[in-house]
C-alpha cells in the first residue's frame, strides 16, 4: 500500500502559538530525502540511513542559516500513522519558528497538506479501522469546508481582483493561440511570441509584486478572527477606538493594496486580533437590524473570538437575547459597556439570561463559562476603563489554549504562496519557450498551468474556460 | 405522430446487430460489427446517401485529422476511403509543434460516398436495407429488436443508433421550412417518440450549411488560389504513400466586405435565427455569416473559401458563409463577394434542426445506462462533424460487438486518444451545443499526436480484432527501428572536426566547443536527424518504406523530450485516479460526508472512476477524498468477505 499516494506532504501538527513546542510533520515517499536536505546533524548524519523509530538531534537550516535546534523523529512506513515514511520535527514552539520550518520543507519539495490529508492517507493505507470511514469522511469534509471559508471568503478583494486580471490576460493569450491552431487558415499566430513575451514579462512582475508585497506571500492576514457585535450605540466603535488609541495597538495595512480591504489588525503584546467585517463595525447602526440576522450569524460563525458589547445603561432587550443565543457556541466575552453610567444590566442579569437560554436549548453546548462570571467584563470604552482587564483576559484565553490562531489561514497562506510561485515558474517557462523559438502551441501548455495555479488561490477551476474564451473572443471560420 | 403500417410481421432472419443510419457513424459501426463476426443489418432512409457529406467537402482538419488517424489505427474505414477519394490534401500547422500538425483533405463527395458504399456492400456479414426504423423494441430494459415503417420486426441482440441529423429534422431558410433531413432527404419522424417512451431525454440542436454554387458562374481571377501540399501524406497507416501523390485541384480564397455585412444587417429581421423561429441550439464554433457579422461587428471582412464538391460536378461549397437568410438575401449577399458577382446558387444555404440526446445518459462504452444493448454514436449523441461521428460509430460498433461476445468494453481514456477525450467529454459534460473536437480539449496533446496514432492504438486494434497480424507486425518492426536508432544516437559522439563545424555553419548552428553526442545535436531546432546524416557514418540504412516515418519519430522524440516527459508524468497521476473504479451500483446516499451539490451531481452522472468524478463540475477535491475513503471501505469489506 505504501507509495500509493506517494507525493510528500507537510503540515504543522500542533496548535500555532500557544504551546511551548511545535511539531512539523511530513509524510510520503520523499519524506526522508527532503528532511535530509534541511537537517544538519553530527558528522554529516543522513536521516535516510537511520533506523526507523529513532530520534535525532540537530538543526534545521535554510540555505546555510540555522532556523532552529530540533529533535527529528523518523518512522518508516508502514509503521507510521499514515503508513508512509514519516518525519516529525520537534521545534522550539513559537509561531515564527514552526512556520519557518514548514516553509523550508515546502521549498525543498514537500507540498502543504490538504485539510485532513494525513488522516485520509492513514485510512487509505489501512492504518485506521475500517469502520472509521464515515468519521474520516466527516473530518475531511468539515476541515475542507473550514479551509474553504477561511481562504476564499477572507481573500482580500483587491488581491482577488489582481489575480483575476492576471488570469484574464493569460486565458486571452491562450485562447488566441488555440484559435489560430484550430483554424490556421483564418487566423495566424506567426510572430505572436514577441507580443506574448511583453505581456508575460508584465505578468511575471505582477506576480513578483504579489509575492513580495504580502510578506512571504501571505495573502490572508493571520491572527485570531475577532468579531465585535452588539446593538447600535452599545459602544462597538468606542471599544475599537479604545484598543487603537492606546498605542499598544498597531493598525497594519498591506502595502500596495487599497484602503477598501483594510481590516483592523490589533496586536496585543504579540497576539494578533483581526477585527472582522469592518463595514459592520465602522457603522453605528445595528448589526442585527441593518445587515440582518443572517449576516451577523455568518460573521459569528467565522470568528474565533466574539466580543459582545452590551450597553449596560439600557435594559436588556430581544436584540441582546438574539445575539446571546447566536454566540452560545462560540468563544465569547460579554462586555458590559458604559460602566461610567448608571448600570441597569448587571452581571447577574446576564448570567440569568444565559441560564434561561441554556435551559430552553439544552441541546446546545455552551462555550460561555458563566459559572465563573469571568467571561463577563465591565468596561467603559469611552473612559478606557476595564480595557486592561479585557486584554488580560484575552491573553489568558490564548495562553491557556482556549482560543487560537486559525491555523488554517496560515496553511492557506502557505498554499497560496506555493501557487503563486508555481504560476511564476510556469510563466517563466513560457518565456523560455519563446526565447528558444519553440512553436506557439508549446506556450499554451505552460500558460494553462499558470492559469490553473492562480485559480487555486481564488478557488476557481478551469472547466470550460478556455473553450468559452475561444468562442467568445475570436471568430472561427467554417 | 403515428406511423401508417397496420400489419406487423416478423423477419425470421436472425441478426446480431441492427445499425440505424448509414452516415459516417453508422458505416463505421456496421463495418466493425460485421468484421468482428456478427451478422449485421444497417438501415438507411436512402441507400444513395450512404456516407453522405451534407456539409463541408473535406475530411480532417485541426484535431479532426487526429481522429481520422486514430480511427484508422483501431481498424476503422474512414482514413482508407478518403485516401482513395481525396482531390486535395494539406498538412495544417506544419510550422507549429508536432502535436498540432493536422491533415485535412478535400473530398470528392460523391466518390467518397460511392466508395464507402462499395466497402459496405462487399462486407460479408453486412446487409443494407432502405427503410425507416420507427421503433426500438425492448423488454425489461433490454433491447430485443426494431420495427420499421412497414411494420416489420427485426430481432437482434444489440441496436446502434446513428441517426445523425435526421430525427424530426427541419430545414429552414428565411420563412421557408421543410420537414426534411439534409439535402431534402426524408426525415425520421417517428423514432423520437419511441426513444422518449424508453425514458431517453432528448435535446434539440441546430446546425447549418452554406449555399452550393455553379462553378461556371464564378470569376476565379478575383480570388487567391489555394494549393494542396506538394508531398501528400496519407491518412491511413496502411496506404502506400506513393498512391496518394495525385494531381490535386485547388480551392479559392476571397473575402466578404462591408457591403456584404450591410445587406446582412439590413435583413436580420428576416433571419429565422434572430426572429426566434429556430429553437435549436447552434454551435458557436461554426457560426453562420449573420452570427459572425453580429457578434464580431468590428471585423470588416471575413474569409470565404470556395471549395470544389468533387471532380464530376460543377458545384462548389462557400466555406465561411453558412446562413439561413431568405433566398433573395442569399443571392444579394453572396454576389457582393469578389468573384461571386454573377454567381448562381444551385442549392440554397439552410439551417437544420434535429433531435439528439443528452449524451450523459450513455456510459463511456456508448451503451445507454438504462437500456442494455442499446448503443449510439455520432451527431445523435450531440456531436458535430464527420470525423467525430465516425470515431463514435467505431467505438459503439466495437463495444456492441463485445457485448454480444461477453467481453469487457473498450474504453479509451483521455491520455490515450482524442477519441477518449471526445467520448469522455460527451458522456460527462453538460453540453448546450453540438460538440466539436479541438486540440485544446486534449490535456495531453503532446502525447496524442497524429503521427503516433498507430503506436498509441494499433495494438488495441489488433487485440480487438480489426487490425491484421501483418499490420501489427509492421508496427512492431517500426517501433523497434525507432527504439534502436535512438539508443544508438545517444551513444554516438561527435567531435569538433572541421567537417562537423562546417556542417553546423551551413545550417546556422553554433559551432561546437567540445565533443557532444549526435542526440544533443538533433535537439537543436535548426538541425534534424536527416541533416546530420553525412557526419554519422555508422548510421544504419533504414528500409526505404520506413525512412520517413522513423526519422519523424526520432526527431520528435529527441527534440521535445523534456515536454514529453513532463506530460508523461502528468499522465501517470491521471491514470492513478482513472484506474480507481467506482462500482456501477454505487449508493451515494451512503456517503454522508459528501456535500449536497456533489452528491446530486455524482448521482446524476454516475462516473465510472474517481478520475471521471473529479472532472464533474461541482465535485470538489475534498469530495473526491471523501469518496476515496468510502471506496476503500467497500474494497476492504469485500476483500474481508472473500
Amino acid at each position: 500500500m505504501n507509495g500509493q499516494y506517494s507525493d510528500t506532504i507537510a503540515a504543522i501538527s500542533t496548535a500555532l502559538g500557544s504551546s511551548g513546542i511545535g511539531i512539523v510533520r511530513m509524510t510520503g515517499e520523499e519524506a526522508f530525502d527532503i528532511a535530509d536536505k534541511v537537517y544538519v546533524g553530527k558528522k554529516n548524519k543522513r536521516l535516510a540511513k537511520q533506523k526507523s523509530h529513532t530520534i535525532h538531534y540537530g538543526y534545521i537550516e535554510d540555505e546555510g542559516r540555522t532556523i532552529d535546534e530540533v529533535l527529528v523523529m523518523l518512522m518508516k512506513g508502514p509503521r507510521s500513522y499514515t503508513g508512509e515514511d514519516t518525519v516529525e520535527i520537534n521545534c522550539h514552539g513559537g509561531v515564527y519558528v514552526v512556520k519557518k520550518v514548514l516553509e523550508v520543507l515546502i521549498k525543498n519539495g514537500a507540498r502543504p497538506a490538504d485539510p485532513g490529508e494525513f488522516t485520509k492517507r492513514a485510512y487509505l493505507n489501512g492504518r485506521l479501522d475500517l469502520s472509521q470511514a464515515e468519521a474520516v469522511g466527516d473530518l475531511i469534509s468539515s476541515q475542507n469546508e473550514y479551509a474553504r471559508q477561511s481562504s476564499v471568503s477572507q481573500l482580500k478583494g483587491s488581491i482577488k481582483k489582481k489575480i483575476d486580471e492576471i488570469r484574464k490576460e493569460i486565458i486571452y493569450h491562450t485562447a488566441f493561440i488555440e484559435t489560430a491552431l484550430d483554424d490556421p487558415e483564418h487566423i495566424s499566430v506567426d510572430g505572436y511570441g514577441e507580443k506574448l513575451k511583453e505581456s508575460v514579462d508584465k505578468l511575471l512582475s505582477e506576480i513578483q509584486r504579489l509575492l513580495s508585497t504580502c510578506e512571504d506571500g501571505r495573502i490572508i492576514k493571520e491572527g485570531i478572527q475577532t468579531a465585535i457585535v452588539g446593538k447600535p450605540n452599545a459602544g462597538k466603535s468606542s471599544l475599537l477606538n479604545a484598543f487603537l488609541r492606546e498605542e499598544r495597538a498597531i493598525v497594519t495595512d498591506i502595502a500596495g493594496t487599497t484602503r477598501d480591504v483594510l481590516e483592523e489588525h490589533i496586536n496585543l503584546q504579540g497576539i494578533s486580533l483581526n477585527i472582522m467585517d469592518t463595514a459592520g463595525i465602522h457603522s453605528t447602526e445595528d448589526v442585527v437590524e441593518r445587515i440582518g440576522v443572517n449576516r451577523a450569524r455568518s460573521i459569528i460563525d467565522k470568528a474565533d473570538l466574539i466580543l459582545f458589547v452590551m450597553d449596560a445603561s439600557c435594559p436588556l432587550d430581544d436584540n441582546d437575547r438574539d445575539i446571546l443565543e447566536m454566540i452560545q457556541k462560540k468563544k465569547s466575552l460579554i462586555l458590559l459597556n458604559k460602566s461610567d453610567l448608571d448600570q441597569i444590566i448587571t452581571k447577574e442579569d446576564v448570567v440569568n439570561e444565559l441560564e434561561l437560554a441554556k435551559n430552553s436549548k439544552s441541546s446546545i453546548k455552551s462555550e460561555l463559562n458563566y459559572a465563573k462570571k469571568s467571561a463577563i467584563i465591565e468596561i467603559s470604552a469611552k473612559e478606557q476603563k476595564g480595557i486592561d482587564r479585557l486584554e488580560e483576559k484575552i491573553k489568558e484565553m490564548f495562553f491557556e489554549g482556549e482560543i487560537s490562531f486559525n491555523d488554517e489561514i496560515y496553511i492557506t497562506n502557505v498554499r497560496h504562496k506555493v501557487a503563486l510561485v508555481s504560476a511564476y515558474e510556469s510563466l517563466s517557462k513560457v518565456n523560455e519557450s519563446i526565447e528558444m523559438n519553440m512553436p506557439e502551441d508549446f506556450y499554451s501548455i505552460d500558460l494553462m498551468d499558470a492559469y490553473e495555479s492562480l485559480g487555486n488561490i481564488t478557488g476557481e477551476t478551469i472547466g470550460e474556460d478556455l473553450v468559452n474564451e475561444i468562442f467568445s473572443k475570436f471568430c472561427m471560420g467554417k | 405522430m403515428k406511423y401508417s403500417a397496420n400489419s406487423v410481421w416478423v423477419n425470421k432472419d436472425k441478426y446480431d446487430v441492427v445499425v440505424i443510419g448509414a452516415g459516417h457513424a453508422g458505416c463505421e459501426a456496421a463495418l466493425a460489427c460485421a468484421r468482428l463476426g456478427h451478422r449485421t443489418i444497417v438501415f438507411t432512409v436512402s441507400v444513395d446517401s450512404i456516407a453522405l457529406m451534407p456539409c463541408n467537402p473535406n475530411i480532417g482538419g485541426s484535431s479532426k485529422g487526429h481522429l481520422v488517424r486514430e480511427i484508422d489505427a483501431l481498424g476503422g474505414e474512414m482514413g482508407k476511403v478518403i485516401d482513395r477519394t481525396f482531390i486535395q490534401s494539406k498538412m495544417l500547422n506544419k510550422s507549429k509543434g508536432p502535436a498540432v500538425h493536422s491533415l485535412r483533405a478535400q473530398a470528392d463527395k460523391a466518390f467518397y460516398s460511392r466508395t464507402m458504399r462499395q466497402v459496405m456492400e462487399d462486407e460479408k456479414n453486412l446487409e443494407i436495407k432502405q427503410t425507416e426504423v420507427v421503433k426500438i423494441l425492448a423488454e425489461d430494459n433490454r433491447v430485443t429488436g426494431v420495427q420499421t415503417l412497414s411494420g416489420a420486426i427485426y430481432h437482434c441482440q444489440v441496436v446502434i443508433l446513428c441517426t445523425g441529423t435526421y430525427l424530426n429534422a427541419r430545414c429552414i431558410y428565411g420563412d421557408v421550412s421543410t420537414y426534411t433531413g439534409p439535402n431534402g432527404l426524408q426525415a425520421a419522424n417517428y423514432l423520437t417518440d419511441s426513444l422518449k417512451e424508453l425514458g431517453i431525454r432528448m435535446y434539440r440542436f441546430k446546425t447549418g450549411t452554406p449555399a452550393r454554387i455553379d462553378k461556371k458562374t464564378v470569376d476565379f481571377t478575383k480570388m487567391e488560389e489555394q494549393f494542396g501540399d506538394e508531398r501528400v501524406v496519407p491518412f491511413s497507416f496502411s496506404t502506400d504513400p506513393e498512391d496518394v501523390q495525385i494531381d490535386q485541384v485547388s480551392c479559392w480564397l476571397t473575402y466578404t466586405n462591408e457591403q456584404t455585412h450591410d445587406i446582412i444587417r439590413k435583413n436580420l429581421d428576416r433571419s429565422p435565427l434572430f426572429s426566434g423561429r429556430i429553437e435549436g441550439t447552434g454551435p458557436r464554433y461554426c457560426p453562420s455569416i449573420e452570427d459572425k457579422v453580429v457578434k464580431f461587428a468590428d471585423k470588416n471582412r471575413h474569409q470565404v473559401f470556395i471549395e470544389p464538391e468533387g471532380l464530376e460536378t460543377n458545384e462548389m461549397y462557400i466555406g465561411g458563409m453558412s446562413s439561413s437568410l431568405p433566398e433573395d438575401v442569399q443571392y444579394e449577399m453572396y454576389r457582393t463577394v469578389p468573384g461571386l458577382e454573377k454567381v448562381r446558387i444551385v442549392r440554397n444555404a439552410y439551417a437544420i434542426e434535429y433531435d439528439c440526446i443528452d449524451a450523459r445518459q450513455l456510459k463511456a462504452s456508448l451503451e445507454f445506462r438504462s437500456i442494455e444493448g442499446l448503443f449510439s454514436g455520432g451527431q445523435f449523441n450531440g456531436s458535430s462533424g464527420y470525423e467525430e461521428a465516425a470515431a463514435q460509430g467505431l467505438i459503439a460498433g466495437i463495444n456492441a460487438s463485445r457485448k454480444i461476445d461477453n467481453l469487457p468494453p473498450v474504453i479509451l481514456d483521455r491520455s490515450e486518444a482524442y477519441i477518449g477525450v471526445l467520448i469522455d467529454d460527451l458522456v460527462m459534460k453538460e453540453s448546450h451545443e453540438p460538440y466539436r473536437m479541438m486540440t485544446s480539449r486534449a490535456e495531453y496533446r503532446l502525447l496524442l499526436r497524429q503521427d503516433n496514432a498507430d503506436q498509441r492504438l494499433s495494438e488495441r486494434g489488433y487485440e480487438i480484432g480489426l487490425i491484421s497480424k501483418e499490420r501489427y507486425d509492421r508496427l512492431k518492426f517500426k517501433e523497434r527501428l525507432i527504439r534502436e536508432e535512438i539508443k544508438r544516437l545517444e551513444r554516438v559522439t561527435v567531435g569538433t572536426t572541421e567537417e562537423v563545424q562546417k556542417l553546423l555553419e551551413k545550417y546556422g548552428s553554433t559551432p561546437l566547443v567540445s565533443g557532444t553526442t549526435m542526440m544533443e545535436l538533433i535537439r537543436r531546432p535548426e538541425l534534424s536527424y536527416e541533416l546530420l546524416k553525412c557526419i554519422d557514418p555508422k548510421r544504419p540504412e533504414l528500409p526505404a518504406e520506413f525512412v520517413y516515418e522513423v526519422s519523424e519519430q526520432i526527431n520528435i522524440a529527441i527534440k521535445y523530450d523534456g515536454y514529453i516527459k513532463r506530460q508523461k508524468k502528468q499522465v501517470e497521476h491521471f491514470k492513478k485516479l482513472e484506474n480507481k473504479k467506482i462500482p456501477e451500483d454505487m449508493n451515494y446516499d451512503q456517503v454522508k460526508s459528501l456535500r449536497i451539490e456533489a452528491m446530486q451531481k455524482l448521482k446524476e452522472y454516475r462516473p465510472a472512476s474517481i478520475g471521471q468524478a473529479s472532472r464533474i463540475s461541482g465535485v470538489s477535491p475534498a469530495d473526491i477524498s471523501v469518496l476515496l475513503v468510502y471506496l476503500e471501505e467497500i474494497i476492504r469489506t469485500n476483500h474481508r468477505d472473500e
